[in-house]
């Protein structure tokens, strides 16, 4: 199969889970028994009629496939529906959230893939010996933790010296301060939660970066460079390396597809406003379009960066042929 | 890398070896590997915990047994937690919530992803698209999030959040099985069994379907580990069955009754070690198998938590 047949191949299988996806988004949501106005938590004691004109302003009233209808034209427009509890646009109510998360939720990836790579590609190199199985045995155990009890170790023991909750310091603009100092403020509050991020999934990272390592270093062209006198290390970087950033590349890709969906343990932990948060906040309101907003946004951004990492691959590796 | 097993290679020159002894090399598996079997014992430790809960139990964890957060003493070896309660017992009964959401929730997930792996890798075709589409989809979506809604509008009743929990992580399974099953189909046994005239059923239920069940029972394993942490976050967030003790729960009743601010460290710690050491047991068992049985399957074995699976080599979709 030629070049341009994989990508085409990979474009149409990417179009359509999106519109698995923004169709199952509709199901989920919408199919469910109870709406927005009998489970409003203000509209608890509103009468019949009230009920009614509410269910007919959010267009509840009309049969499901035409609210289906009503909601892929709206998308298609790049309309996400107004909340049902602040009846602002979607789009407005996830901005600010979605601006908190991603630079948290950024560096406790960045933080799990260099702690993950560095792990891997050592321990591969000393395969067998203490450091490896120290290393592995390590990884392993953080990646056995719940996300949420790991947080709550980290405030146990960090909790004095870095702030504990929140994106930034409350009072901060009362002291006038320096952009420089609003950016410390914010890096402060985001140690701890991406911390927790990161050492909790450096793991997976270490495991598959580790492996991929073991594989380059038993090919034949690695036996010549060692035969030409090469030192170790110098092998591990120049030769091993080189082949298994493949997978790591597109391992990379991957991950930072979730990035927009924050992390709701982590965030609820340490009362960070990002989007997890606010996901998990229009759950008990049955605020369905921020609900549906939501997804829509993590999977495709998850879906276009399974489509990168595909891409790189192929880009990276020529033997690949679809 | 361990040894190939013959019958799971999937290259053709294999048809010359010996006839597969299945049960028999799964058992060499474990007792080859210093990691499973340590794996199965403290898994087996804490299954006869939660079985014998009542009866080791020492205090009834519904009642008070002393001060509010008393510290860990000879009475009590954990303390106790915010409402009095002693929380040695409460871990030894959390124990049972939390293993049989795990082992259910991962049996459901064998079921559903087992099934679509079989279907998807044996029919092929447009049914292998479909299917392989719908897996991406729940591949993507954000886990936490659906469970958080469908817990909402399910209610929280046990069953109800075992059912969730596997109808979300059977993504993994569906995947590794159906890349074995088409390596499988293709191998001349099952050709020759296909030109004698026997059915799909037949052919899916005698000859597939007993290659690819250790690879099944290897990734049920670790989905285990997976669903007890998915319990762990539900009850978390607020929507676990609020009648059951479990593990999460424990964790989530520390966090949200301030366990931290007075400094109980003993109400906090425990339940999440108890997870930590299910969740080792659970993968150690897992990996080795998944490796002694498919050591080509370049899966990145701890995926599931996050990527779920995908071949990390972009080929064969």
């Amino acid at each position: 199969m030629s070049g341009t047949d994989y990508v085409v191949k990979r474009t149409v299988f990417a179009l359509m889970t999106v519109l698995v996806a923004i169709t199952l988004n509709f199901v989920i949501f919408r199919a469910a028994p109870g709406d927005a106005t009998s489970s409003l938590a203000k509209c608890r004691n509103c009468t019949p009629e009230f009920r009614a004109a509410l269910r007919e302003e959010l267009g509840l009233d009309k049969p499901k496939l035409e609210q289906y209808w009503i909601y892929v034209k709206d998308l298609a427009r790049g309309d996400l529906g107004d909340s049902f509890v602040t009846r602002q646009p979607v789009w407005q109510e996830l901005r600010q959230p979605i601006l908190n998360t991603l630079p948290m939720v950024g560096l406790g990836y960045v933080i799990s893939i260099v702690l993950g790579v560095l792990v891997g590609v050592v321990a591969a190199w000393r395969r067998g010996t203490f450091l490896d199985w120290g290393g592995v045995s390590t990884a392993l155990f953080f990646y056995s933790m719940p996300q949420q009890w790991f947080g709550l170790m980290l405030l146990i023991l960090l909790g004095g010296v870095l702030p504990a909750s929140g994106v930034s310091d409350p009072f901060i603009d009362f002291l006038d301060p320096s952009w420089w100092e609003v950016v410390l403020d914010r890096l402060e509050h985001m140690i701890l939660p991406a911390l927790t991020l990161g050492l909790v999934l450096y793991g997976q990272y270490a495991l598959i970066v580790r492996s991929s390592m073991l594989e380059a270093l038993g090919e034949d062209y690695i036996m010549t460079a060692r035969a030409k006198g090469l030192s170790s290390w110098g092998i591990v970087r120049k030769h091993a390396l080189r082949t298994s950033l493949l997978p790591i590349a597109t391992l990379v890709a991957l991950t930072f597809g979730y990035i927009i969906g924050g992390d709701i343990l982590v965030e609820a932990v340490f009362s960070y406003p990002g989007i997890g948060l606010a996901t998990y906040e229009a759950v008990f309101d049955r605020d369905y379009p921020v609900l549906q907003g939501a997804f829509l946004l993590l999977t495709l951004s998850v879906i276009l960066a399974n489509f990168v990492a595909d891409l790189l691959y192929f880009k990276l590796d020529p033997r690949i042929s679809g | 890398m361990t040894s190939t097993a013959p019958i799971l290679a999937d290259e053709p020159q294999d048809l010359e070896a010996p006839p597969p002894r299945r049960r028999p090399f799964v058992w060499s598996v474990i007792r080859g590997q210093p990691q499973a079997t340590v794996g199965a014992v403290v898994l087996l430790a804490f299954v006869v915990v939660a079985v014998l809960a009542p009866v080791i139990a020492p205090y009834d964890p519904r009642e008070k047994a002393g001060d509010v957060f008393e510290a860990p003493s000879s009475e009590h070896w954990l303390g106790l937690d915010d409402g009095g309660f002693d929380m040695l017992s409460l871990m030894i009964h959390g124990a049972r919530v939390s293993l049989i959401v795990g082992f259910a929730a991962a049996l459901v997930a064998m079921l559903v992803g087992g099934t679509v792996g079989l279907i998807s890798g044996y029919f092929g075709g447009k049914t292998d698209i479909t299917l392989m589409r719908l897996t991406d989809y729940f591949i993507v979506i954000p886990d936490i999030p659906l469970m958080l809604v469908v817990a909402a509008i399910w209610g929280r009743s046990l069953t109800n959040i075992i059912l969730i929990i596997g109808l979300i992580y059977w993504t993994t399974t569906a995947r590794v099985i159906r890349s074995q099953v088409l390596s499988v189909r293709e191998r001349v046994y099952v050709q020759r069994t296909r030109a004698l005239g026997a059915g799909h059923w037949r052919i899916l239920s005698r000859h597939v379907l007993p290659q690819v069940a250790p690879l099944l029972v290897a990734i049920t394993v670790l989905t285990v580990a997976v669903a007890i942490f998915a319990e762990t976050a539900i009850a978390f967030l607020g929507l676990g069955d609020p009648t059951l003790i479990s593990w999460g729960k424990l964790i989530e009743n520390a966090f949200s009754r301030s366990a931290i601010s007075v400094d109980a460290w003993w109400a906090i710690v425990p339940p999440g070690l108890a997870v930590v050491a299910v969740v080792l047991a659970c993968t150690m068992i897992g990996r080795s198998l998944e490796d002694a049985l498919n050591p080509r399957l370049r899966v990145g074995h701890l995926s599931v938590r996050r990527f779920r699976v995908r071949e990390v080599e972009g080929k064969a979709l």
